[in-house]
């Protein structure tokens, strides 16, 4: 019962993560390339831009959502298996939404790389 | 790519293992922290680990940001995932600690993935409605400047 709750937990964090990493990411393409934009408007444009962008806010939640469940599952489960687990889970639920959500071009190359991070992720915090 | 770009990949990767280990070493020396004693937050925010920490994490999400504008979500995170591989060094050489084979074996892992993502595209062509306004605006006055010599 006790590892149903763990295991709960990193999947809530796992989810919040992703949402956050995905809307985020959709957020700052909304805004333009950061050097492109400082350089042709300068920086207040780009600070104005991204906190006007209300992708950024929903992003930012979900990163706080995803903290605060950390600490939760934390509570209820090893941090030997909870951070790893959370952190390379977070890897390939990344790729699969950025291929889904923002249909970025996710071939074998970003495929072998997130696995081998997740992978890696996993063994060096185990 | 530019160098300018691998520079904010490199400020993602360095301001989030330096951040990360100063918040680990402030709060260790600081004590834990209960819900029913939440002035103990204060204190440990007052800690000059844990405020320099703070800052660094703050100039990691900024360069993070700064990273998506120009490149895909799944380059990012692999480009910058070597944060871990650091940690694992700075662990082994400045603070002497012991890293197992099983943990070698990881950093080759990630080292390895790194190396794959870096070899491809940084962004996926295919234009955002609002960043084609802008290229749109770049073009114009582009052809603008160009009319007029």
């Amino acid at each position: 019962m006790k590892s149903l709750y763990t295991w709960g937990g990193i999947l809530v964090v796992v989810f919040f993560s992703v949402v956050g990493d995905v809307v985020l990411a959709r957020a700052m393409k909304q805004v333009g390339d950061v050097h492109d934009l400082w350089e042709r408007r300068g920086l207040w444009t780009v600070i104005g831009r991204t906190l006007g962008n209300p992708n950024f806010f929903f992003g930012v939640a979900a990163m706080a959502l995803a903290f605060f469940s950390l600490l939760f599952a934390l509570s209820w489960g090893d941090v030997s298996l909870v951070a790893p687990a959370a952190a390379s889970l977070t890897f390939i639920g990344n790729a699969f939404a950025a291929k889904f959500f923002l249909h970025e071009k996710v071939d074998r190359r970003r495929w072998i790389a997130a696995v081998l991070v997740a992978g890696g992720v996993a063994l060096l915090a185990g | 790519m530019t160098f300018r770009k691998y520079l904010v990949l490199a400020g993602v990767t360095v301001f989030a293992a330096a951040g990360d280990s100063m918040l680990s070493h402030g709060m260790k020396q600081n004590g834990s922290i209960s819900v029913h004693h939440l002035q103990g937050v204060i204190a440990a925010v007052l800690n000059p680990w844990v405020a320099v920490g703070i800052v660094l994490l703050l100039a990691f999400f900024a360069s993070y940001m700064n990273a998506l504008s120009w490149a895909d979500l799944t380059y990012v995170l692999p480009a910058t995932s070597l944060g871990y591989v650091l940690l694992a060094l700075v662990a082994k050489f400045a603070l002497h600690e012991q890293v197992s084979p099983l943990r070698w074996m990881g950093i080759a892992l990630i080292s390895g993935g790194v190396s794959f993502v870096a070899r491809g595209p940084a962004l996926t062509a295919h234009p955002h409605p609002e960043a084609q306004e802008d290229a749109q605006e770049t073009v114009v006055s582009a052809a603008a400047g160009g009319a007029k010599r």
